[in-house]
This record gives C-alpha cells, sequence and structure tokens, in this order.
C-alpha cells in the first residue's frame, strides 16, 4: 500500500500541477466507484455462494480480503487523482483507517450477532439464534459475577501497585549511585512474558514443597505455605505476580513526571525548612497528580485484560476465586466451545469497561482541573 | 520518607544531622536493594534451576559451583546443550519453530505497526482533516479508544472470521492481530512525537519544492527515528509476550513461544529443569533488550503521559 501511494505522487509531481484537471477529478472518482463497485460484487458472490444460492464462488472468504486490499489502494489512488494535495494528506491517515476498521468494526458487529445466537462449535447443530437468552442466562451466572467482583478487587489492587510505584520512582529520583543499575533492574519484570512468569513465580518460586517462597514461609513460622488454596491469599498471590510485572510500568511513568518537576520550586520549599515528609505531602505530590492519574488510569484499562497469568496458574480456581472475566470466558470457550454464550459475556463486559472508563476518565478531567 | 536529605537547619548540631544523613543513606539504599532483589531474584531462578538435577531442586540449593554443580540438564532435554546441539532433536526443531514464528509474527507486526500508525500520526500531527463528522480529535480518540478493547472480545469473533477467511493457524492472521493491538500505541508515541518537531520545517521543506511526502520522507522522519526506534520496541515487547490471542488462533503451525510454555506448564509430570529452560528462553531476548535498550523503552512508555 505504502509503495503504491507514494508512486502515485510521484508521478502528480512530474506532472507539476496544483490545479486539477477535470478529466483528473473524473477518472480519479472513476476509479473509487469502480472499485468499490468490484468490492461489493464480489462480495455479493461469495455471500450467496456461501448461502447455497449460486454455484459460482469462492472455496473461502480470503480472496475478498484481497479485493479489500486491492479496494483501498484503488480509494488511495483515487483520492490523489481526484484531490491532488489533499488527497495526499488524506493518503496518511487512510491505511490506519482502512486497516482499524476492517479490524475492529467488523469483528465487533459480528461479534454482535454471534452473541445473540445458541452456538457451540462441538455441538452438531449449529448456530441458532437466540434473542436475548445468553443475556438472561447472563444475569443468572453466578461465577460471571464472581469473575466481575474479583476484577473489582484486582482494579482497587492498583492503588496499592501505585504506592509501591511511587516509592520506588522517589528513590530512583533521590541522589544515589549506580542509578542505571537499578533502573534496568527494576524495569526487567516488565520485559517478562507473563505466561513464563506464571511458571518461574507461580508454578515455582511459590511451589508448595521446594519453591524458595515456601521454604522462607517456613522458616518464617507458616507452617503450611499453600499460596494457591484458600480464595484470599490466591487471590493476593496471583495479584502479586500482577504486579510484579507491571509496577516498572508506572514507576517509569511517575519518575519521569518527578524528572519533570521544576527544580527551583523543590529547593525553594526545602530552603522553606520543610523536611521531607512535609515536602512529599504539600509539593511533590500535589504537582505529581495529572501524571499518577494518568498512570493509574492507563493501568486499570490494562488490569482489565488481565488473563494470562490468571489462566497459566490457578485457571481461575480455587472455586473461581482468582478468576478474571477474561480468563473465566477463556475457559467458557476452550472447555465448553460455547462461543455465543461467551461472545455475549466479552459484549456485556465491553459495555461495563466503556461506561467504566469514561466514568473514570470525566471524573479524573474534573479533579485535575479543580487541582490546578 | 527518608529520600530526601533534609537540608542544613542550624537548629540541628553537627553529629544528629550526620546520623540522619546516615540512616537515611542506609533505608535508601537497603529499599534499593531490597527490590532488586525481588526483580531479579526470579530471573536467577529461573536460569539457574535449568542447570539444576532433581536433588539440588528438592533441597533449594541456590548458589551454582557453590551448593550445587551446574549440569545442562534443561538445555540438554531441549536439545540445545553442548553435547545435544549438533544432533537431530524433534524437541529442539519444535522449540525453534516457536521461536521463530513469534520473531516473525512480532517483528511483522511491528514493523506494520510502525508503518502505518506514524502515517496516521504525522497526518494528525499536521493536517486538518474532516471524514464525515470525524475531525482530528475524534479521529485520535478513535485509535486510542482501541486500547480500552479487552481481547476477550474480539478473540471469539475473530476465531469464526478467520476460519472463513482461512487465516487460522497462520502467522500472517496473529501478525494482523498485533499489530491491530499495537497500533493505537504506536500512534499515542508517534503523535507525541511529531508534535515536538516544528512545523516550520515542513513549511520550509515545501517551499524548497518538495511534496507533502518528500517533506516527510526526507525531512520529518529522519528526525523523527528515536521515537520511532521507541514505539517500534515496546511493540516488539508487547507482541512477543501476548498469549491470548495466540492461545486461542492457533493450533499447529503457528504457535508462538508463550503458548509452547503454557502448553507445558499444564502438564503435571514435567521436569523442573526443562521447564525453567523453556522459561529463560522465552524471557531471555526481551531481557536483553531491556537491559541495552532501555533508554527506548523508557521514552515509549512515558510519551504523551508527562507533559
Amino acid at each position: 500500500m505504502q509503495n503504491t501511494a507514494q508512486a502515485t505522487t510521484g508521478e502528480k509531481f512530474a506532472a507539476g500541477s496544483n490545479s486539477i484537471s477535470a478529466n483528473r477529478r473524473t477518472a480519479g472518482r472513476a476509479l473509487i466507484i469502480a472499485a468499490s463497485a468490484g468490492l461489493v460484487a464480489m462480495i455479493i458472490v461469495q455471500f450467496l455462494h456461501v448461502v447455497g444460492l449460486s454455484p459460482v464462488g469462492f472455496a473461502n472468504w480470503r480472496p475478498v480480503l484481497y479485493a479489500f486490499v486491492a479496494w483501498g489502494v484503488a480509494l488511495g489512488a483515487g483520492q490523489v487523482l481526484a484531490n491532488g494535495e489533499r488527497g495526499e494528506r488524506a493518503l496518511f491517515v487512510l491505511p490506519a483507517v482502512l486497516f482499524t476498521v476492517a479490524m475492529v468494526i467488523f469483528p465487533t458487529l459480528f461479534g454482535l450477532y454471534i452473541a445473540f445466537t445458541d452456538w457451540n462449535l462441538s455441538s452438531f447443530t449449529g448456530q441458532r439464534f437466540n434473542g436475548f437468552d445468553n443475556l438472561v442466562a447472563l444475569f443468572h451466572d453466578t461465577s460471571f459475577w464472581n469473575a466481575l467482583l474479583n476484577m473489582v478487587f484486582y482494579v482497587l489492587a492498583v492503588l496499592v501497585e501505585y504506592a509501591i510505584a511511587f516509592g520506588l520512582a522517589l528513590l530512583l529520583n533521590a541522589e544515589i549511585r549506580a542509578r542505571k543499575f537499578f533502573r534496568v533492574a527494576f524495569l526487567l519484570p516488565f520485559m517478562l512474558s507473563p505466561v513464563a512468569v506464571s511458571w518461574m513465580i507461580g508454578k515455582s518460586i511459590m511451589e508448595y514443597r521446594f519453591g524458595p517462597a515456601s521454604v522462607l514461609a517456613r522458616v518464617l513460622g507458616w507452617s503450611s505455605p499453600s499460596f494457591f488454596t484458600s480464595p484470599w491469599i490466591a487471590r493476593v498471590s496471583i495479584e502479586a505476580m500482577d504486579a510484579w510485572v507491571s509496577i516498572p510500568f508506572i514507576m517509569i511513568l511517575l519518575l519521569a513526571g518527578l524528572q519533570a518537576l521544576p527544580k527551583e520550586v523543590m529547593e525553594a520549599s526545602r530552603i522553606d525548612g520543610a523536611n521531607g515528609w512535609q515536602q512529599f505531602w504539600e509539593m511533590t505530590f500535589p504537582l505529581m497528580l495529572p501524571v499518577s492519574v494518568t498512570a493509574i488510569i492507563l493501568r486499570i484499562i490494562f488490569k482489565l485484560k488481565l488473563a494470562d497469568i490468571v489462566i497459566n496458574t490457578t485457571s481461575g480456581g480455587p472455586g473461581g476465586a482468582t478468576d478474571t472475566v477474561s480468563s473465566f470466558i477463556y475457559r467458557e470457550y476452550r472447555d465448553r466451545s460455547n462461543v455465543g454464550y461467551g461472545t455475549m459475556l466479552a459484549m456485556f463486559y465491553l459495555v461495563l469497561i466503556i461506561i467504566f472508563v469514561t466514568a473514570l476518565l470525566n471524573l479524573a478531567s474534573r479533579r485535575i482541573r479543580r487541582v490546578t | 520518607m527518608t529520600i530526601v536529605v533534609p537540608a542544613e537547619t542550624t537548629a540541628h548540631n553537627e553529629t544528629a544531622f550526620r546520623a540522619t544523613v546516615i540512616i537515611s543513606r542506609v533505608l535508601t539504599y537497603g529499599a534499593l536493594l531490597l527490590w532488586a532483589f525481588i526483580c531479579l531474584f526470579p530471573i536467577y531462578w529461573t536460569v539457574t534451576t535449568s542447570m539444576k538435577v532433581a536433588v539440588d531442586v528438592t533441597q533449594g540449593h541456590l548458589l551454582p559451583w557453590g551448593d550445587f554443580k551446574p549440569d545442562w540438564r534443561g538445555w540438554r532435554s531441549l536439545g540445545l546443550s553442548p553435547d545435544t546441539i549438533f544432533g537431530t532433536s524433534t524437541v529442539r526443531s519444535e522449540f525453534l519453530s516457536r521461536f521463530g514464528n513469534s520473531v516473525v509474527t512480532s517483528i511483522g507486526a511491528s514493523t506494520l505497526a510502525v508503518i502505518i500508525g506514524s502515517l496516521a500520526a504525522y497526518g494528525l500531527s499536521r493536517f486538518e482533516y474532516k471524514f464525515a463528522w470525524m475531525r482530528n480529535k475524534d479521529i485520535s480518540f478513535f485509535f486510542l479508544s482501541q486500547l480500552i478493547l479487552p481481547p476477550v472480545v474480539l478473540a471469539l469473533p475473530f476465531l469464526v472470521l478467520y476460519r472463513e477467511l482461512a487465516l487460522l493457524d497462520t502467522t500472517v492472521g496473529l501478525m494482523l492481530l498485533y499489530t491491530l493491538t499495537v497500533l493505537p500505541i504506536v500512534i499515542w508515541i508517534m503523535r507525541d512525537q511529531f508534535d515536538t518537531i516544528p512545523i516550520e520545517l515542513d513549511e520550509a521543506a515545501l517551499v524548497d519544492g518538495l511534496s507533502v511526502w518528500g517533506a516527510f520522507w526526507h525531512i520529518i522522519l529522519p528526525i523523527a527515528l528515536p521515537g520511532m526506534v521507541a514505539a517500534y520496541i515496546l511493540s516488539i515487547v508487547l507482541c512477543w509476550n501476548e498469549y491470548f490471542f495466540a492461545a486461542l488462533l492457533t493450533s499447529s503451525d503457528a504457535k508462538t513461544l508463550p503458548v509452547m510454555v503454557a502448553s507445558q506448564t499444564g502438564s503435571q509430570g514435567i521436569n523442573w529443569w526443562s521447564m525453567a529452560a523453556l522459561s529463560t528462553t522465552a524471557i531471555a531476548p526481551l531481557a536483553i533488550i531491556g537491559i541495552f535498550l532501555e533508554r527506548y523503552i523508557v521514552k515509549g512508555l512515558t510519551a504523551g503521559a508527562v507533559k
């Protein structure tokens, strides 16, 4: 796509005209219309073939995908032909927009349709529209609500992660030796694959017989250190692992914030005789509020997707105590192949997330405005 | 807290002041070392466990050459130890194919995302758009809003969709999906990057007779390169570690390394040393990137968040 776009630009400038001739404009529009017609025709042909009304068609929808790509290229070329420089500017965002629309809008609409069907991949009956049955089932599904409740815990735990991360950022911002070493060491957990971490920490360090964490716990007087058998301990253990991976992310944001603080203001407050504690609460913390809010919101958004660690360490156990919504839906699909119901759960979750994040953003922007 | 060393206050006498300084030093370094230990120990544990035999694991030996004799145990089971590396090994060929898939998928997805993401970010930072009712702000929001979309929402529709498109269990299919997940982050970083480049540079280039694309390619892109590297590396990290989509959408051909690690953890009988070796290989590439390219990761993470 990029190459075509550039080739077209080259031609245009070889021609060296800024005003676009009527012919060119018509040619551009004709190109777009022809390409669109071709794409629509292809979709109709393939649709009729799949439904069984027409013998002509392809084995799968892949050719339609190619047609979509070709249509995108034609659309870009047509834009440049018809609109000249304005078209060239449009070429910058066009690839990303087309890509995202194709990859998000279509699957989401399709997902909405699936959500209202009774569709189990392992049964022979195939998909069947069942209206609001899935939604009704969702409201009676205690496991799902339990998972949602767990999400509340995981999201609240972000505040603890934030507090630790803030402490670490302050440490790194202090005048210390070997800062580079500490910074790299503190960042490393963020780079590691959560799946590997599930094994490294969840299944080996926290293993109840030989894991170093268990050995340490025994030394400290906990006679049977099992991190994943009682609900609350399991939940906290999962949270600890997730925190281990993601505290560096918050820490880096806060550290950048600390480094951007105006030096003179900080010095002035120090000369005023404020001690460390006072200086933190009266100067640093309020000044850091915008960065803090950004970091917390970003972290919550990522937290809402938490799944890998849960799936690989406890698979939601014991008794769903560590389940996140994502891991619950994952098992709904993996163990029961329940596509229709699983998608309904996911869509419902998406709606909740959108409401929650929007509310959060509103609250945050109001709060920041009040402080500054 | 003890981080800020109090300045000289005449009220305190010299010795008391020195004591506070020393105590705060000790506490600061104590905290730093404790957290460094928490960060590094799991990595150390995994790497050393890959060289332990069963007895060393059960007895909790920690120091190589100190209390246990390192052995290529875990690496042998992967066919990657010095004595097995030239022999044939089915585990190794499986591992290499998974590793290769991970490399291809994450590099491919990051490259695609950085290309189309940078273009979009440049456009959004420089020109006024109007698609139907959508202005620049709305288009940016449209891209960024993809960030909150949890993978589960897309996973099942994609499963069915990819089956129809014959993209299930293919590297290309996975690559497209990963591009989608990192695209908002790339656009976020790059828009921030382009916003810091003065628009006068573009104008000068246009006056010199370059086209819009020429100005972008010859003048702006070289300046924005560090930002692009940051976005690229962050994308690689996220794609390499991605598990959810890979677990649902691949079965044999396009399996990535995290899926392989996960499938091994599932089975109870697996040896610790093999798992440790496998985990080490899964984290090693990124740990190395983290050590040497830390600057870019920090740059990528903090883009746009700190103003």
